[in-house]
């Protein structure tokens, strides 16, 4: 048990993946920006750069019948669980191919095949239905566990607070994912916050560890203990992840937001960036040489690039769809 | 489905929502009753489904409105089909992220992929002494939501089936049982059966006034439609008993007869379901009409504690009296 968590214990085509998990986020993310940049993506867009090892650490410890419950800034976690970047991007660009056939965009995507159980659009607002998703597959004799990513904006939410309390009462086995990248919108959450937020479980008999959030073994590791802990039946575990969002709250804040964050502090964690620091380690151990990242990286690009030109190809919704699905019927749904 | 089918079993309204309640429980394993004190049960409805059913099928919850009310958008995501108990209506404001974001939207967003079996139940409406937070009738804002459909059914043969078709289908339904019903007497098959939603109940029949009222106001509208009736006013007396979906035609094909409507709403006149009702009408009835239609509804104020000042804001007898009145003069 003694190096279960350790990071010899990584299998090297875990850490491949892993990393190749990493880079994905980041082009898909960049492509997003660029996009926006030119006016070509609608709606509001939350990029995920600099926090792809928390993504890609919980997820990889996941099965795939395991699920989660995102936020608003969500596609990393999509990413990471499994979900086509195709049908991503047709979804953000609106199109019917998308995986809500359009009806979702960024904040909305839900994958229920792959345990992707929506990102979210109010702050806070899935905390509590991933804490029922628990609950049905505790109730149901479903070994699942259920994952809930918040952000530090979040953890001041007081449903918060109630879903921690309900979890813990009914030992469920779920696993509370705090993303804090250091901002809430606007604000640094330092200012907005008290204490530690992974301390916010102990209360209720939560146990609560911070990690960092840039070391994706760091993260997998800190779930892989939460997840044996919670198929155990012994409960409910929060899991704080320091990160960094590097860009803004939203694409196009720049239009209103100004300057918030200090070029030092940017600097620095732009320094400790996730996916070089994972390149570095993984060359040192002779897992992956500079080639073989090129490949990788090459790889992931060309994916990207090929799910804009899906998303682009695919057509738009007819306009009926949008008086559809507003009660589906059971042979439409895939939870039936 | 007969309403007198011979032996005339009577029971109170809320047992027959148990009886509802339990007939589901009954047929699919997967439905679990969740809330505050449902094991014990405040208003009525849970009482004695614990024995019969457990504890894990019948759950006390936290008073944590937004956590249960969320907790059964994901319960019923993975197969569950939740049945919870929010006792007073008024404390669905407490969650209404939870109801009108999540639940309600969350099929719609996702594309259809996912269905939310769940159905929200709870005492509703002012009761005598409620008070301003205790005697909400939210339904007409949630007739705004898109993605709930919503029932209040005004009689215990109606409670009992509505309950079992609320609790059938596969979307959210938040089942209103009128406060002052709640110990009311009817006639109740022993037997399980249930009644479709979206019909409304045509509660009695007349040539010269449509009157479409809405929980106990139905009670009201009918002690007055009786009095019409004895000098010779024929009054046509409907009760939806489904908000959500809303059963226009069964009140359009009534209007088309009598071409006078008044209707009545217990909720505030502002947005209520009786301007709905007369703007819907209005609109499809429009060359029927003999006179503009009547709304009956609150005052624009929250309900107040003491007695004379609720009398004085809630529906009366009279306000459904003057308006059939008005409509007549026209």
């Amino acid at each position: 048990m003694a190096n279960l968590f350790s990071p010899d214990a990584i299998e090297p085509t875990l850490q491949k993946k892993m990393l190749r998990g990493l880079i994905r986020i980041r082009r898909f993310e960049e492509k997003l920006a660029q996009l926006f940049k030119r006016g070509q993506l609608p709606g509001f867009v939350h990029l995920y750069i600099g926090e792809e090892a928390v993504a890609v650490g919980v997820c990889s410890a996941l099965r795939s019948e395991d699920r989660i419950t995102s936020t608003h800034r969500g596609h990393g976690h999509l990413i990471a669980k499994g979900a086509s970047l195709n049908k991503m991007m047709a979804e953000l660009f609106g199109r019917v191919d998308g995986y809500c056939r359009g009806k979702g965009g960024s904040m909305h995507i839900v994958s229920f095949d792959l345990g992707i159980m929506g990102t979210n659009g109010i702050v806070g607002g899935g905390i509590p239905i991933g804490t029922g998703s628990a609950w049905g597959d505790q109730h149901l004799g479903k070994d699942n566990v259920t994952v809930v990513f918040f952000g530090d904006g979040a953890a001041n939410q007081g449903v918060f607070f109630e879903s921690m309390n309900l979890a813990a009462i009914w030992r469920l086995p779920v696993i509370f994912v705090c993303e804090n990248n250091g901002y809430s919108e606007w604000t640094a959450t330092e200012k907005l916050t008290a204490g530690r937020i992974a301390d916010r479980g102990m209360p209720f008999g939560i146990p609560g560890a911070q990690v960092d959030g840039n070391d994706v073994e760091a993260v997998y590791a800190a779930t892989c203990e939460a997840i044996v802990r919670a198929r155990a039946g012994k409960g409910p575990s929060l899991i704080e992840a320091m990160t960094y969002r590097w860009h803004g709250h939203n694409e196009g804040e720049e239009a209103f937001a100004g300057e918030y964050r200090p070029a030092e502090e940017q600097e620095k964690w732009r320094a400790d960036e996730p996916i070089s620091r994972y390149a570095t380690m993984l060359s040192k151990l002779g897992v992956l040489d500079e080639a073989g990242y090129q490949q990788i990286n090459e790889e992931e690009l060309a994916l990207v690039e090929a799910s804009v030109e899906f998303a682009l190809n695919s057509p738009f919704p007819e306009a009926e769809e949008a008086l559809r699905d507003v009660f589906p019927t059971p042979q439409e749904r895939t939870n039936a | 489905m007969t309403k007198n089918d011979g032996a005339q079993r009577s029971t109170y309204f809320v047992k027959a929502m148990q009886e509802g309640l339990a007939a589901a429980m009954r047929e699919d394993p997967n439905v679990v009753v969740i809330g505050e004190d449902v094991d014990r049960s405040v208003i009525g409805a849970t009482r004695g489904l614990l024995a019969e059913f457990g504890d894990t099928r019948v759950r006390n919850t936290p008073i944590s409105e937004q956590a249960f009310v969320g907790a059964a958008v994901g319960g019923a995501a993975v197969g569950l089909r939740p049945v919870v108990d929010m006792m007073i209506g008024s404390f669905f404001y407490v969650a209404m992220d939870q109801l009108a974001n999540q639940a309600a939207k969350l099929p719609y967003m996702s594309g259809g992929q996912i269905n939310l079996p769940i159905t929200y139940f709870t005492a509703t409406g002012p009761s005598g002494g409620g008070a301003a937070q205790h005697s909400e009738n939210i339904h007409p804002m949630l007739m705004n939501v898109a993605g709930l459909k919503i029932v209040m059914p005004i009689t215990p043969y109606d409670a009992k089936g509505l309950m079992l078709s609320a609790i059938r289908d596969s979307n959210p339904v938040v089942y209103f049982q009128d406060h002052v019903l709640g110990g009311t007497k009817g006639h109740v098959p022993a037997e399980s059966y249930s009644i479709p939603l979206g019909f409304a109940d045509v509660k009695t029949t007349g040539k010269d006034v449509t009157v479409v009222a809405i929980g106990s106001t139905v009670l009201k509208a009918l002690r007055v439609a009786a009095e019409f009736e004895a000098k010779g006013i024929g009054i046509e007396v409907i009760d939806p008993r489904t908000l959500a979906p809303l059963d226009f035609d069964t009140i359009a094909q009534s209007v088309a007869k009598t071409g006078r409507l008044v209707a009545v709403d217990n909720a505030r006149l502002t947005c209520s379901a009786a301007s709905e009702i007369v703007a819907t009408i209005s609109t499809v009835c429009f060359s029927d009409l003999k006179a503009p239609p009547e709304r009956v509804a609150w005052a624009n104020v929250p309900v107040p504690f003491s007695a004379p000042l609720e009398a004085r804001v809630v529906v009366q007898d009279s306000d459904i009296r003057d308006a059939i009145e008005k409509v007549l003069a026209a």
